[in-house]
């Protein structure tokens, strides 16, 4: 406990911080493979090992108040943003103590509680909400910033550009971040993406710049940098974070049997591992607690998500309308 | 007494709704300037933060709404024409429907969709006449169409107020109609109560939007001879059954007139339900524009697809011979 407490004292921004958030999202991303493995997930998961230091160096630079919006690989940006690493598991296990009560699963995992307005399964889908949540933020006269993310195949959907178009005419405190690494699914960036991707927010006059999406620190100094600006009033920017994913893009690419990245790319992508990348920047003592306590904490999220019970059936539409609204059931007789 | 047109009717329900509460607010295409008059002197009264002149971005302004209502905003969206729909449909169904179960119930996305011009205007063609209002009852969003200027104050009233998304659609035909009402009688109108605007004995005409006024007209005609009642549903979704079970009891026929395309429409299903759980004492007919319908040009064309007076008489005499 002492052990836990030590390394909870780091703020998410400080060196361990920043490593603590990498290692969480990697074990948790492990570990929920071996359940979708296992059958314990069902459905499957898009993995967001390779691409941890976006989510821990974006969200180091923002409050809890804060928001984000978040696309089907989201895992690591809702644990990155706070939520329970437990209740999150569960939710991807369709338990009802998940953070959605087990209707969202693993791509609509939301938090509000921690400023996670919600993962979302269209591609591009986000940034016009993110925008409008922005806007009301500011309209409370609060500083909040929303952030959202998404990935290289998304900056060829017309609504997110049109998002962008909206928060730059209207300057709303909010921070597009695109993880580009590399692939669509299947397809290479090169092969659909015509111009650039910074190219996108310098249209609509955004600063927009890209970093090095294997490195947390590079990521939350660029995101810093940008949230610093949204804050004050300085409108939106477009941070594009170059970066490796290094699982499948779905748990059941390995059933598919796809080929489109050869080994070597695999493997060289690989190598530049954003755990080790902020893993070296620790002392040998500090790692290891961090590695202990992050073990812990998934263990035990683990053992949260398979000992929770299943939802109720009986209320399989339960809160389909916000205001109670009970619609008529499908079933004959 | 003064007389209220349907159009102003809608302007008095946001201008009241605007006053009554800060969190709502109203965005699309030329409000400020209000091209469809229906957001007329809201930029006066409340300001360039409550009235937002959006780009041409429906996608993004819809899915914006949702944003905003995620941290408590009401937003109305005013759509300059219904085939917009199809651009948000997305954001719509896909969204803004889906965030309160898919969230287990952590949100609510109360965001009003007004569709003033619904349906045919004349010498719009066709991707300005489509009246898709199955699309969203068959999705699950809330769904009203009212045919009266109390009942479109009334229903935007409570639209704006309900803490779901909620597509209001005015029909283009029932835009001018005006009654000779007392303002202050004005009041919100619960979703999913219907309106009998006309009693009768011998069949129910179930009439949805400015059609209610044909149903009514075609019932005086008949009256000496067929006496009809008239029920309007007033919300397509949630739909008022226990309102037509009501009415069916009385009557035991049905006749459905349905501005909208027969396959898998509201009449569609009208008839479903009342063939599952009412006693019919003979099938009941329904009266809507062809399967599949793209409203053509020229007039007559146009009108043809449309549903008539004469097709209503004659589903009526149809379902009374039997
Ligand atoms: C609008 C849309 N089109 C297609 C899909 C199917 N799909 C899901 S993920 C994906 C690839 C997305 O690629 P990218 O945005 O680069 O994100 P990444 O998977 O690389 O994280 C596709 C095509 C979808 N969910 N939404």
């Amino acid at each position: 406990m002492a052990l836990l407490t030590a390394v909870a004292a780091h703020a998410p921004d400080s060196d361990v911080g920043l490593y603590r958030t990498v290692r969480l999202i990697r074990r948790f991303e492990e570990r929920a493979v071996e359940l979708v493995r296992s059958g314990d997930i069902i459905g499957g998961i898009h993995p967001y090992t390779g691409q941890e230091a976006v989510a821990a160096g974006v969200c180091a630079a923002l409050r809890v108040d804060d928001m984000i919006t978040s696309t089907h690989r989201g895992h690591g940006h809702v644990l990155a943003k706070g939520a329970d690493p437990a209740r999150t598991l569960a939710e991807l296990a369709g338990r009802a103590t998940g953070l959605n009560r087990g209707r969202g699963g693993s791509m609509h995992a939301a938090d509000f509680g921690s400023g996670i307005l919600g993962a979302n399964a269209i591609v591009g889908a986000n940034g016009a909400i993110t925008a409008g949540a922005a806007w009301a933020a500011r309209q409370d006269g609060g500083d909040q910033v929303a952030v959202s993310f998404f990935g290289d195949g998304a900056v060829n959907q017309g609504v997110l550009l049109e998002a962008m178009n909206l928060a730059a005419l209207w300057r709303l405190p909010t921070l597009f971040v695109c993880e580009n690494n590399g692939y669509a699914t299947t397809l290479t960036v090169t092969d659909a993406v015509a111009g650039t991707i910074t190219g996108r927010g310098e249209a609509f006059g955004m600063p927009s710049v890209t970093v090095d999406g294997m490195d947390p620190r590079a990521v939350l100094d660029a995101a810093r940098e940008a949230v610093d600006r949204a804050r004050a009033g300085g409108g939106p920017s477009l941070v594009e974070c170059l970066t490796y994913r290094f699982d499948a893009h779905h748990t059941w690419e390995h059933k598919a049997r796809v080929r489109y990245r050869d080994d070597d790319e695999v493997r060289s992508g690989r190598e530049r591992d954003p755990v080790e990348i902020q893993g070296a920047r620790l002392t040998c003592d500090e790692r290891t607690s961090v590695d202990a306590d992050v073990e812990a904490v998934v263990d035990a999220a683990v053992a949260f998500a398979l000992d929770s019970p299943h939802p109720d059936p009986v209320g399989a539409l339960d809160h389909l309308y916000a205001t109670g609204m009970r619609a008529r059931p499908g079933g004959g007789g | 007494m003064p007389w209220l047109s349907y159009r102003k009717a809608l302007n008095r329900a946001l201008v009241d709704e605007l006053a009554r509460d800060p969190a709502v607010f109203v965005l699309g295409e030329d409000v400020r300037v209000a091209v469809s008059n229906v957001t007329a002197g809201l930029l006066k009264r409340f300001g360039p933060d409550r009235v937002l002149d959006t780009p041409l971005s429906e996608q993004a302004f819809t899915s914006f709404a949702t944003g905003a209502a995620l941290r408590g905003r009401r937003p109305v969206i005013e759509f300059q024409i219904p085939a917009l729909l199809y651009l948000a449909f997305e954001q719509i169904v896909n969204q803004a429907h889906k965030f309160s179960l898919m969230t287990g119930g952590q949100t609510r996305v109360p965001v009003t969709y007004l569709v003033p011009g619904s349906g045919s205007r004349t010498g719009w063609a066709g991707q300005h006449s489509d009246h898709p209002y199955a699309l969203f009852a068959h999705a699950g969003v809330k769904t009203v169409v009212p045919a009266t200027p109390e009942d479109a104050y009334g229903l935007l009233t409570t639209a704006i107020r309900d803490d779901d998304p909620v597509v209001v659609f005015a029909p283009a035909a029932a835009l001018d109609v005006r009654v000779d009402l007392d303002h202050d009688g004005l009041a919100p109108v619960p979703l999913g109560v219907g309106r009998v605007h006309r009693e009768g004995e011998d069949v129910t005409v179930v009439a949805v939007g400015h059609l209610v006024h044909d149903a009514v007209a075609v019932a005086e005609e008949l009256a000496g001879d067929v006496s009809v009642e008239v029920f309007d549903p007033r919300t397509v979704y949630p739909f008022d059954w226990d309102g037509l079970a009501a009415s069916l009891a009385k009557t035991g026929r049905l006749v459905v007139v349905d501005d909208s395309n027969r396959m898998c429409g509201i009449a569609a299903e009208v008839l479903a339900t009342a063939a599952e759980g009412c006693d019919l004492v003979v099938p009941p007919v329904r009266v809507t524009r062809p399967d599949g319908a793209v409203v053509p040009f020229a007039r007559g064309l146009d009108l043809a697809v449309q549903p008539d007076r004469a097709q209503l008489t004659a589903a009526i005499r149809k379902v009374l011979k039997q």
